[in-house]
């Protein structure tokens, strides 16, 4: 008989680490909702009445708002979201003021990015069993949404991984796996006509969409900083080789479904019960997403090209150098590399070592009393709020150099003033034309082929009640100045009150 | 000039000979005229006919030179070069006064341990990034370029790397609330936002870009670093001091310290994070999917 596995005398009171690791993990996913209860929890708090806002409410769908609009390069913009958000604002409480409204909105948003804190985030704290047994408390700190710099200096909003598993749950899935499972659930969904889940499982591809192309933003900015610091290898080819296959992929993949949604939205039109409607309004969004989804896959694509370019040109300046004759210190590798996973205490030394001796001198500055005295007398300089004065325009008048007069512009716009049932041939015209006024000929020619293609659309968006046109019959045009077809002119009366029920059923 | 002694001494007439040697008010006032030049970190020798003057007297008259040397010791000073190039690149010893301290460069930096470790952290990373290779610091032509973002946007990669490694390892990093001291120094940063909204719309002091930008900008004020730029939060070019200073003084003071606390980093002398033979080929690429490559080729 063997000699028994020692059994543990002491029953720990950690149910093992492997439980323990869940329980810190569900936890923390616990903790990344609090700032959303929080709000609810502290509106009572805001100078106001504003406990009919639903505070939680607005901070989701804020970080959903700031996740579609995250771009591949940028974030979304603070103030687009704010004004996004007011529509929702004010449904609540519809009878306040906008300005509060919008209040609401910037408090919310700005708490979602928790500006008060000088990290500009969320602390929770949960407690752990070491593996000794000793329960040690943890800090977790985290950010639902984060501001990131753009182009021009401007800040931008993106939500960071922690928000995106708040707002649509365990998305730290493998990202292409999961993407694959919502496209196929998608084609089913469409094909058997189940829109209102079909839209759902769009949203939820969207969101994948977004996060796939966050990794990758962050891979390819790593490549452009430094070529060495980047595994050109395999990583990184095998990562791009992995992205195009994915674009290819998904662009064939969404193309179908659009296809497939287009056909589903088309055959709804063919109904008009009020069913048929609803299924024809959810079609058109999940167009409007689908197409928003290859968008950012095409936006993905360019930047995964760009790739290759960019890391042979680094190479060239880079490894084809001539080599130097003494080795110098690596900093990143000898210093930060080593610096960061340190503990702050002891990286502290090290970076105070190297801020000591590294930023250089400062001559002290001697203050003599007289200056002193000086320059506590010396107004303060007044700022220019309004800028330099602008100078006054030298307008300069344009020659009226048109061909025709509105004289007569307004002769032939009378001359064609038709009744609608009394069409003309353009012939005719042309010699009354000429009989008032010998240039006036040539306006009503120009007119009345202008209204061989009359502006229908046009008419019908401003509700116009008749409209000129001109047709071709074949008859030639017997006149000493012109030549080509005998146009019949006529005018044709519109519609106005249908066109505008349409236009309102339309909208 | 040889001892003098020996045969000075038989024909007693010991004052007479050293005279050439002899310093005079006047060198010193030089010598002490040429340090002042170099406590201007941004004068450029070559826009200055006098400095550029005092600079070939230090290089070909050894004893100015010496005093000159003399003189910078005794202000507390350290000489790294004198050269045309760089000019009288002098920087602070430990305890002079011309030496600047952590607290009178951030106020909250003295109070708040991370803070003091972010502003550190900075000033390594700009030079880590304005000197990638060991190469480019030890060549003295080379002119690093850094951006303010490209700098942070630099160390957060670090971070989420060994993030991810931690993560790999099944490491719990969320550091005990008892023991700030011993949280992972990555972690400050990745935590700290990278940005901020501000009223005024000026960079957020206590993001890291706005720890970044102030390195940057006190680096440029110390003749370090010249501004080329406004894109990405600021784009800078390195000048031949900041080679001097970091491979002369930050480098080899922050490499003690790291070895100090038992710390050994182990490289081959070439570039950081990844063998050598892994970049410069294009080969490797070939067949991975890349299909510019292939055009090339054929």
């Amino acid at each position: 008989m063997t000699a028994p596995a020692p059994a543990n005398a002491v029953p720990s009171p950690a149910p093992g680490p492997a439980a323990d690791e869940g329980l810190a993990r569900r936890l923390r996913a616990l903790a990344c909702t609090a700032p959303l209860h929080d709000l609810d929890t502290r509106k009572a708090n805001l100078a106001g009445e504003y406990s009919v806002y639903a505070m939680a409410e607005v901070a989701l769908s804020a970080i959903d708002l700031v996740t579609l609009n995250m771009d591949f390069d940028t974030g979304a913009d603070h103030d687009q979201i704010v004004a996004r958000l007011v529509p929702r604002i004010a449904a609540q409480a519809p009878g306040r003021p906008s300005a509060e409204h919008e209040r609401v909105a910037r408090w919310v948003l700005e708490n979602l990015i928790n500006v008060g804190s000088v990290d500009r985030g969320f602390r929770a704290v949960y407690g752990t069993f070491g593996p000794d047994g000793t329960y040690v408390r943890r800090d977790y700190d985290f950010k639902l949404i984060e501001e990131v710099p753009g182009y021009g200096g401007g800040v931008y909003l993106r939500t960071t991984d922690e928000a995106v598993n708040v707002l649509v749950g365990a998305l730290d899935t493998d990202v292409t796996s999961a993407q694959i499972a919502a496209e196929v659930k998608l084609e089913v969904l469409i094909s058997r006509g189940r829109l209102a889940d079909a839209q759902l499982a769009a949203e939820q591809a969207r969101y994948r969409t977004v996060q796939y192309s966050e990794t990758l933003r962050r891979a390819l900015d790593a490549t452009r900083r430094n070529v060495r610091a980047v595994d050109w290898l395999e990583a990184v080819p095998d990562m791009i080789a992995e992205a195009l296959d994915h674009v290819a992929d998904r662009y064939r993949h969404e193309n179908a479904i659009l296809t497939n949604i287009r056909k589903a939205r088309d055959e709804a039109e063919a109904g008009s019960d009020a069913k048929a409607g609803e299924h024809k309004r959810r079609a058109a969004e999940l167009v409007d997403i689908v197409k928003d989804c290859i968008r950012r896959h095409t936006q993905l694509q360019s930047r995964l090209l760009e790739a290759g370019p960019l890391f042979r040109a680094e190479q060239d300046r880079q490894a084809f150098a001539p080599p130097a004759a003494r080795a110098g210190l690596d900093l990143y590798g000898q210093l930060v590399a080593p610096v960061l996973p340190l503990p702050v205490e002891q990286a502290l030394r090290v970076t105070d070592a190297f801020f000591a001796r590294g930023v250089g001198l400062r001559t002290p500055s001697a203050v003599r009393v007289g200056d002193l005295v000086d320059l506590l007398l010396t107004p303060p300089l007044e700022r220019e709020h309004l800028g330099a004065e602008m100078p006054e325009p030298d307008l300069v008048a344009t020659p009226d150099d048109s061909r025709f007069s509105e004289e007569q512009l307004a002769a032939a716009m009378e001359l064609l003033d038709l009744e609608h049932d009394a069409p003309r041939r353009l012939s005719g015209l042309l010699a009354e034309a000429r009989r008032a006024d010998p240039e006036l000929p040539y306006l009503v020619a120009l007119l009345a082929v202008h209204a061989a293609s009359p502006p229908v659309g046009t008419a019908y968006r401003q509700g116009e009640p008749k409209l000129l046109f001109a047709v071709d019959d074949g008859a030639e045009l017997d006149d000493p100045e012109f030549g080509g077809a005998d146009l019949i002119v006529g005018t044709a009366l519109l519609d106005a009150v249908g066109m505008a029920a349409d236009r309102t059923e339309a909208a | 000039m040889t001892d003098q002694h020996p045969d000075t001494a038989p024909w007693s007439e010991p004052d007479t000979r050293p005279a050439p040697a002899a310093v005079t008010p006047a060198d010193a006032a030089d010598a002490a005229r040429l340090v002042s030049f170099g406590l201007q970190p941004k004068l450029q020798p070559a826009r200055d006919a006098e400095y550029t003057e005092l600079l070939r007297r230090y290089r070909e008259d050894a004893p100015f030179a010496r005093l000159a040397d003399a003189v910078a010791t005794g202000l507390g000073l350290v000489v790294l070069e004198v050269s045309p190039r760089a000019g009288m690149a002098v920087t602070a010893a430990e305890d002079s006064v011309f030496a600047v301290r952590m607290g009178d460069y951030a106020r909250r930096a003295s109070s708040d341990a991370g803070d003091r470790f972010l502003h550190g952290l900075a000033h390594l990373a700009v030079a880590a990034l304005a000197f990638p290779r060991p190469e480019d610091l030890a060549d003295d032509a080379y002119i690093g370029r850094v951006t303010v973002n490209g700098v942070d946007a630099f160390v957060r990669q670090a971070c989420s790397r060994l993030e991810e490694r931690a993560e790999e390892q099944g490491e719990n990093t969320d550091p005990a609330s008892e023991a700030p001291g011993l949280e992972a120094a990555w972690r400050i940063w990745a935590r700290r936002s990278s940005t901020g909204a501000t009223k005024d719309a000026r960079r957020l002091a206590g993001s890291t870009t706005g720890i970044v930008g102030k390195a940057v900008a006190f680096l440029t004020d110390s003749g370090f670093l010249q501004r080329t730029g406004d894109d990405s939060g600021g784009t800078y070019r390195t000048t031949a001091r900041y080679q001097l200073q970091v491979r002369d003084m930050a480098g080899g003071a922050a490499m003690a310290e790291l070895l100090d606390l038992g710390i050994v980093p182990v490289t081959d002398g070439s570039a950081s994070l990844l063998s050598a033979e892994a970049e410069g080929d294009l080969e490797l690429a070939e067949g991975a999917g890349l299909p510019f490559h292939a055009d090339e080729r054929s």
